[in-house]
């Protein structure tokens, strides 16, 4: 593994989203957005709803939407683990805001902690499709 | 020989419309093994990437956590039996209750009072079926789990397990356990599935079960927020991948031992088919025997009554 790389490994609960080199990767932690480049310090981070941008050596960016997961960096190996993971250019962006309208007008059937958790998913997958596009 | 040639032949027809039956329900078992595999071999990389930060934070920090805690004096256990939700499986749901009737036994000689989980239709059937106690089951996957649905049977146990003692049983709310169990079956190979039980709660981490890649130790690790709120985050998830797991192992086996149950049902129907048509050539033949030695007797009849005019 050369220096100036990081491997990062996008993992879902059940299947492998991406994997492969890169230079720079931006993600929400509870702590708020952590940027890391290579021969970052090794960190376990909690993250939150929200999109992961990574900047891969050949300079090219993708976008993906998380839910609730962690991050976990040791030398030059990223893993960004979390229970739904998906590619921006995956995403059905009018999926994503029928979900959303869905699940705010069914606020009152479902209890708070599911909304939010829904509508966090939502939003994250609308963040990250609108800023693949 | 009682039966007419006309009853064998349908009896045949109806063995062959069986077997069509069974060698489709064979040839569906075995495509959809191969996708169950690539599903358990999917999910992977998020069990190993999980265990090596579990096992990360176990051996840099000296949390306890409430779900590694080993409590006192177990009393009350759950188990969460995995079955399947459709038969014509062959032995593979009963072989996998037996483990479990036999791990409750072991339980209740312990003095343990046993709270049982289910997961598939089988398992709920045979519990109903004898009347006894099911405390929750969730039903209509069992050949294919999705990782939800392993969260949500995740978040029940792990519910039940940090609950009191005390707690009784209620809707929506799961009776404390001291300790959680499993029983699935795993999926050795297309030939060889065992029922396993293994004990969920209260985790034990096997630190360093694989060895650090390019012989390092484990590196250092900051964390964020803090070691204690990591492994809280860490260790339910941790649990629910075992779960998952389990159901993904459980998905091949039920599918491989349909296969193997179809496929023996097919070859039966194959013997029984050569059988019957066995017995009903025979049965033609016989009345074909009957038929010319009525007429010869009748010829011979009638040659007796002309020669006795004569």
């Amino acid at each position: 593994m050369s220096d100036d790389t990081l491997h990062v490994e996008l993992v879902a609960a059940d299947r492998l989203v991406w994997s492969g080199e890169a230079s720079q990767v931006l993600a929400r932690t509870t702590e708020g957005d952590v940027g890391i480049l290579p021969n970052h310090a090794p960190v376990l981070a909690l993250m939150v709803h929200g999109v992961v941008d990574v900047t891969t050596t050949d300079n090219e960016t993708w976008v993906a939407a998380v839910d609730e997961g962690f991050l976990s960096v040791a030398n030059n190996r990223i893993s960004i683990l979390a229970e739904h993971a998906e590619m921006a250019h995956d995403i059905d962006l009018e999926k994503a805001k029928a979900d959303l309208e869905r699940v705010k007008k069914s606020g009152e059937l479902l209890n708070d902690a599911e909304e939010a958790l829904q509508s966090a998913w939502a939003e994250a997958r609308i963040n990250a499709a609108e800023r693949a596009s | 020989m009682a039966l007419s040639v006309r009853e064998y032949r349908a009896r045949i027809k109806s063995t062959e419309s069986m077997k069509k039956i069974t060698r489709a329900m064979e040839l569906i078992a075995a495509s959809r093994i191969i996708k169950a595999q690539q599903r358990a071999d999917a999910a992977a990389p998020y069990a190993r990437e999980l265990t090596r930060a579990v096992s990360a934070v176990a051996s840099f920090s000296n949390v306890d956590h409430a779900l590694t805690t080993e409590p006192e004096n177990p009393t009350k256990a759950a188990i969460l039996i995995v079955t399947s939700d459709r038969g014509l499986a062959g032995a593979y749901s009963s072989s996998v209750l037996k483990e479990a009737e036999r791990l409750i036994e072991k339980l209740r000689g312990e003095g343990k009072q046993v709270d049982i989980y289910i997961s598939g239709r089988k398992g709920e059937a045979y519990f109903k079926f004898r009347a006894r106690p099911i405390v929750q089951s969730w039903t209509g996957f069992s050949d294919q789990p999705t990782y939800d649905v392993a969260h949500d049977i995740g978040e029940t146990l792990i519910q039940a397990f940090l609950n009191d003692d005390e707690t009784v049983a209620e809707e929506g709310v799961a009776p404390g356990a001291d300790e959680v169990h499993v029983v699935y079956t795993r999926f050795r190979s297309m030939l060889v599935q065992e029922p396993t039980a293994v004990r969920l709660l209260p985790l034990e981490v096997v630190e360093g079960t694989e060895a650090p890649e390019d012989a390092e130790l484990l590196p250092l690790y900051e964390f964020e927020p803090s070691p204690s709120d990591v492994l809280d985050s860490l260790l339910p998830r941790y649990v629910q991948s075992r779960i998952f797991f389990a159901h993904l192992q459980a998905a091949a086996s039920e599918l491989a031992a349909r296969q193997k149950a179809m496929k023996a049902a097919t070859d039966n129907a194959d013997e029984l088919i050569k059988k019957y048509t066995r017995i009903a050539n025979q049965a033609r033949q016989a009345g074909i025997t009957q038929e010319i030695s009525e007429i010869v007797g009748g010829v011979n009849a009638l040659a007796d009554a002309n020669a006795g005019q004569d």
